[in-house]
């Protein structure tokens, strides 16, 4: 019995690439040949590309190989957001797609998928899919994106480290073989984000790797409307349960609550009782928090473009290198979101009157990234914290809590598009599409409460799928869901503590204002940071 | 195209002043309340988004039943949510009070 198939094909393929390698680095004019050398039809190729990071110049050279040569690849992908992602379908390169989320190419992939030219596997969470790279889809090949090489192939990824660590450990220890795009290279990296022996080849791409400023948030744009909203989490939720470890999702939405902390949180006393800990990018509106002594610790998934001086000049808050720069991962941090913080929070298009919550628009398949991990209750749990033990809903005497998962919206979206629906779209989607299960992003039974302008149902406290149905109904406004909601039972479920208002709270509506933000602007922003903090181009109106 | 509104909910609690609350902008309303010899909240709604009167309706109503107000209100809304009405509406009333 040979026992290493593996390593003998990696050696053969890596020998069959040699004429353009010289010390393990090839010219990027070299880069179709080297692809077309190493990856076989039918291999499992992993490329790296998330929603910040991109192994931009690999995915294009990648696009361009000849599909005689290479064929019925399997992609796997945390994120279908580039162009040349869906040529590889369009191309015959590719056939079969294993993916997290595909935002901006989601409305292509349904037709590519309608179309017969892509197999979707699933549409995983982050976790899940980094996960499977271990157990039944290992790649074969790698493409990665790093910031520098050394002379012994170290790489330096810095503050975007994000997933390249977990794919190249997948690949390079059961004799896939990796490739590195690396947008310099160096005499000594001034940090091993990944050891050279885990390296086969590294090419200098064309120009710096793509990176999206995705948790960049301008204040300008947050309005009265999310700051009562905003008060309404700090009051009824995080004072409440005594919330410390959290993460919060991406948007206006949370944006807002960040920029409250240091002016209503502080007037509530609650500095250092709540938000101390959290699993978060380095989201420019934490700034005035941090600023203003609330926060002990980020741990972060990925950078975030022009927080990068800000970061290093805070080590005390941030995770970073000896070099001084961030080091994200975003497998730890999710990982530690789903087992180590006791909130999520975070907004969506579509609730059902069970509390199931999509962001699933008909015509597009998109997926939800790390939402779906980070917005359900982990049961494998075993440590307890007041907060997390405050969701028990009684009764067994094993004292079994449960984690807070937050749904933040607006009744309505646009002046005529209510959030609370009957039927997700997701539902006619996953039909249409022939998904196996509706893409639901959380759950309704891993919901604990819901806030929107009008009020947080505590659906943990409901006893019932009828009070559950009712405190939602409570909150739901003007929608049709909310007209439905009976007068006299909403009061009882404001009695029992199942449905508060803003006036059971002690926030007065017209309290709610901009001006509680701690930041207005982005320029507010680079203030707070002291100069740290370089907005892009885009934001900068100044 | 403009649609005008025209509704009133009961009320009795006297404004002290004139008021003036929001902005002229998309996704934005604009409200302006005065104080009225009256035995209700008199409404005008302009609005470029139409056929929602149904809705319009029951976000006032929800805020009127909290501050049953005499006065004359004059809405003029650029494509707001309810959300952002009702906080306008809080907003102006407060100012009035």
């Amino acid at each position: 019995v040979n026992w290493h198939t593996r390593r003998e094909r990696k050696r053969a393929r890596l020998e069959r690439a040699s004429a353009y390698v010289r010390d393990r680095c090839f010219d990027g004019s070299d880069a179709i040949a080297v692809l077309e050398a190493v990856i076989a039809p039918g291999d499992r190729v992993a490329l790296e590309g998330n929603n910040q990071k991109q192994a931009d110049f690999l995915s294009r050279t990648f696009a361009r190989v000849n599909p005689k040569r290479v064929h019925d690849v399997h992609l796997l992908v945390s994120v279908l957001s580039r162009p040349e992602h869906i040529d590889l379908f369009e191309r015959g390169i590719a056939s079969r797609v294993d993916f997290s989320y595909s935002g901006p190419q989601s409305l292509r992939l349904a037709q590519q998928v309608a179309g017969g030219a892509v197999r979707i596997g699933a549409i995983h969470t982050y976790l899940e899919l980094f996960s499977r790279y271990f157990v039944d889809l290992t790649p074969d090949v790698a493409l990665v994106a790093a910031d520098e090489a050394d002379a012994d192939g170290n790489l330096y990824t810095g503050a975007n480290t994000e997933e390249t660590p977990t794919i190249v450990e997948a690949a390079a220890f059961r004799d896939g073989i990796v490739i590195a795009q690396v947008n310099r290279i160096v005499e000594r990296v001034r940090r091993v984000d990944i050891p050279g022996d885990w390296v086969d080849l590294i090419v200098v791409a064309d120009r710096p790797y793509e990176i999206e400023p995705l948790f960049t948030r301008d204040p300008q744009s947050i309005d009265d409307v999310q700051v009562l909203m905003a008060m309404m989490v700090v009051r009824g939720i995080y004072e409440r349960h005594g919330v410390q470890t959290l993460n919060h999702g991406i948007g206006f939405d949370t944006a807002a609550i960040e920029l409250i902390l240091p002016t209503y949180g502080e007037s509530l006393g609650l500095r250092g009782k709540i938000c101390t800990h959290w699993t978060l990018n380095p989201h420019p509106t934490l700034i005035p928090a941090i600023e203003s002594g609330w926060i002990t610790s980020v741990h972060s998934f990925g950078g975030e473009l022009g927080m990068e001086r800000y970061v290093a000049a805070r080590p005390d808050v941030f995770f970073t290198g000896a070099d001084g720069s961030l080091r994200s991962n975003r497998a730890y941090c999710q990982a530690a979101g789903m087992y180590a913080t006791d909130l999520f929070i975070g907004s969506t298009l579509q609730i059902d009157r069970d509390g199931n919550s999509s962001t699933a628009t008909l015509g597009r398949i998109a997926g939800f990234g790390g939402a779906p991990n980070l917005g359900s209750d982990p049961r494998g749990r075993r440590h307890a914290t007041p907060s997390w033990l405050e969701m028990h809903a009684g009764g067994s005497g094993a004292g079994r809590g449960r984690k807070l998962v937050v749904q933040l919206v607006q009744t309505f979206r646009e002046s005529g598009v209510p959030t609370f629906v009957e039927r997700l779209d997701a539902v006619e989607l996953g039909r249409s599409a022939g998904l196996p299960i509706a893409p639901v992003m959380i759950y309704g039974d891993d919901v604990t409460h819901v806030v929107t302008e009008e009020g947080i149902a505590y659906l943990y406290r409901a006893q019932n799928i009828d009070e559950r149905r009712s405190a939602l109904a409570a909150i739901a406004g003007v929608t049709p869901i909310g007209m439905a909601a009976d007068r006299e039972r909403t009061q009882a479920l404001r009695t029992a503590g199942v449905v508060a208002f803003p006036e059971d709270l002690g926030i007065r509506r017209s309290d709610a204002s901009r001006a509680l933000l701690a930041a207005r602007s982005m320029r507010e922003l680079v203030e707070w940071s002291g100069g740290l903090y370089d907005p892009p181009a885009r934001f900068r109106s100044w | 195209m403009i649609d005008t509104l025209q509704l009133r909910f009961s009320g009795s609690r006297r404004l002290t002043q004139r008021a003036h609350a929001g902005v002229v902008a998309s996704g934005n309303c604009e409200i302006l309340i005065e104080p009225a010899d009256a035995s209700a909240a008199q409404v005008t709604v302009r609005t470029s988004v139409r056929g929602y009167e149904t809705i319009w309706r029951a976000v006032l109503s929800r805020v009127f039943e909290r501050h049953p107000i005499v006065a004359t209100v004059e809405i003029n809304d650029f494509g707001a949510t309810p959300a952002v009405v009702a906080l306008r509406l809080e907003q102006a009333i407060e100012e009035a009070t």
